[in-house]
């Protein structure tokens, strides 16, 4: 129960906390947006980054990613809602009449709903891990890249699991917005909690934050929707084209 | 003109309160909303009953003694000025009107309209001075400071320390008032001596006054009457950061 209570830190590090795993998480997702992208280059493509991404300094990359990316997503859940449960502690009898002032403002419907679009997160942070970290990749069998080796197919599993699953996709695209508005306020509110704004600055990182939460929302969005849409380009049984241009371009690096 | 108001009336800081319904007539578009109150309440004198308490001062936006929460906004709908400076030719014939005390636990009601803001005359007595004799005239003019510095020393000292700030904030946090008191003396030579220790002193006496913490909606720049920008409290947090590697 400890943890529920109120931290004994100080407001401005609660908010630094919360900016530098905030904007930590953007990086990752950033990453994992360009990466995910490789899987309109074709079946090998996609299978080689996988492949790379968990054999990569001899899967310890991975590893540490991983405990590093759940460290983070802890400390930001926990300095996050304790900053949320100061505003009930600091203003017991609310106002009868509530109101948004406008002008310079940033308070909107995402500012206001930061934890709610947060939990929805984390909701399906859960629900996208099982749906591919702990599928059964058995199933989709391996495999074989043009250099002989021999990978797990994750493309056929990505593409089978949104195949015909209106409804999954559906969910994805509820979460995206979820996410598209925790970062309409969040990006730019990790900028001033970082203390990197200047009277000039604020108003453009204020649209900057928002293009990229727009952009990263919709970048996500994309590969369920055209995978569900587009069978006849994704195939789950699809063979290599392995005279590809990006294939060419990015295959040297991921199988090595 | 007619005016319909819907005021908090609390008799006493632990007394209940709730909207009570009042109507103002052959209100002149000139006057001020502090003025269209003190005719209310002189109705209310001459029927025998109590008069709404509310606070004031200069009247002239400088003292920062008024404030209200009108129809959600703190000092109203206008922007940029206090409620003093409001005049009734912004509203209609036969508008409702809600008025309400700014809502913090660390500004405890008094009575109706009238809240304490010592708050933050704590906070001041922790780092908002300078310790030096600062001089007069002459000395302001043969210290050189970069016209720019003076300027945005000047944007933070504008501050009134009326409170609107915590009043429209969802989370009742003062940093913008904080921010713009340290802010004032960041650049200025005068403020250098307290510098390392200002904001670590000043945020610790906020947070223990029971402000909640900034998540950074800005509604409080909204309401400012003097403008200031949240710019100052990413100020504070720079400040507050490097006082935290101070040695005293
Ligand atoms: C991919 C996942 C996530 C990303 C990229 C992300 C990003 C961010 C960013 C950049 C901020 C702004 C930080 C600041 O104001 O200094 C923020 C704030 C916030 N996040 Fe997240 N977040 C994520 C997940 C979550 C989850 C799972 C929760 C809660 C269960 C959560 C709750 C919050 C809350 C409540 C705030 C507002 C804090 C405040 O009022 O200042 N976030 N998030
Ligand atoms: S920062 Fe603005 S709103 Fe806050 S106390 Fe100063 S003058 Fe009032
Ligand atoms: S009464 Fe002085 S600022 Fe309004």
């Amino acid at each position: 129960m400890t943890l529920l209570k109120e931290p004994q830190i100080s407001s401005v590090c609660k908010k630094l906390l919360t900016g530098i795993t905030g904007l930590s998480l953007v990086l990752f997702l950033v990453a994992h947006l360009i990466g995910n992208l490789t899987l309109f280059a074709g079946p090998d493509v996609f299978n080689a980054y996988a492949q790379f991404l968990h054999h990569f300094m001899h899967g310890m990359f991975i590893r540490i990613a991983e405990i590093g990316l759940m460290g983070f997503f802890a400390l930001h859940i926990w300095s996050a809602l304790s900053v949320q449960r100061s505003k009930k502690r600091a203003r017991p009898t609310g106002y009868e009449v509530n109101s948004y002032a406008g002008g310079p403002s940033k308070k909107t419907f995402h500012s206001m709903y930061m934890a709610v679009s947060g939990i929805l997160i984390l909701v399906f942070v859960i629900i996208h891990l099982i749906n591919f970290k702990y599928a059964d990749h058995e199933i989709v069998g391996t495999m074989t890249m043009e250099n002989g080796i021999e990978v797990t197919n994750v493309y056929k599993l990505v593409v089978n699991t949104f195949q015909g699953n209106f409804g999954l996709v559906l969910l994805y695209m509820a979460a995206m917005g979820a996410l598209c508005s925790h970062l309409m306020h969040g990006i730019w509110s990790a900028i001033q909690s970082l203390g990197l704004t200047r009277p000039a600055t604020i108003p453009y990182l204020n649209l900057v934050g928002m293009a990229i939460a727009i952009a990263l929302a919709v970048g996500f969005f994309l590969l369920p929707l055209l995978i569900f849409m587009m069978r006849g380009t994704f195939d789950p049984n699809a063979v290599p084209d392995y005279s590809s241009h990006a294939r060419l371009l990015l295959a040297p690096w991921m199988l090595g | 003109m007619k005016v319909n108001l819907k005021i908090w009336r609390q008799a006493g800081p632990d007394a209940p309160g709730k909207l009570v319904d009042y109507t103002v007539e052959n209100v002149d578009p000139s006057q001020s909303f502090l003025e269209m109150l003190d005719s209310l309440n002189e109705q209310l004198v001459k029927k025998g009953e109590v008069p709404v308490a509310f606070e004031s001062d200069c009247r002239e936006g400088i003292c920062g003694n008024c404030g209200l929460v009108i129809n959600g906004i703190a000092h109203g709908e206008k922007g940029g000025c206090t409620t003093c400076e409001i005049r009734m030719r912004q509203y209609k014939e036969g508008d409702t009107i809600t008025v309400e005390p700014f809502r913090a636990k660390a500004f405890p009601l008094i009575k109706d309209l009238v809240v304490n803001r010592s708050a933050f005359d704590r906070i001041m007595s922790k780092g908002g001075y300078v310790a030096v004799n600062a001089g007069s005239a002459q000395d302001a003019n043969s210290q050189l400071i970069h016209r720019d510095l003076a300027e945005e020393a000047m944007d933070a000292a504008a501050c009134i320390g009326c409170g609107a700030c915590v009043a429209a904030c969802p989370n009742a946090s003062a940093s913008l008032f904080v921010g713009a008191k340290i802010s004032q003396f960041t650049w200025l030579p005068q403020g250098q001596i307290e510098r390392s220790t200002r904001a670590k002193k000043m945020v610790t006496q906020m947070d223990s006054e029971g402000f909640g913490d900034c998540s950074n909606h800005a509604e409080c720049e909204a309401v400012c009457p003097k403008e200031i920008s949240i710019a100052n409290i990413s100020r504070m947090r720079r400040e507050f950061t490097k006082s935290l590697f101070a040695r005293n």
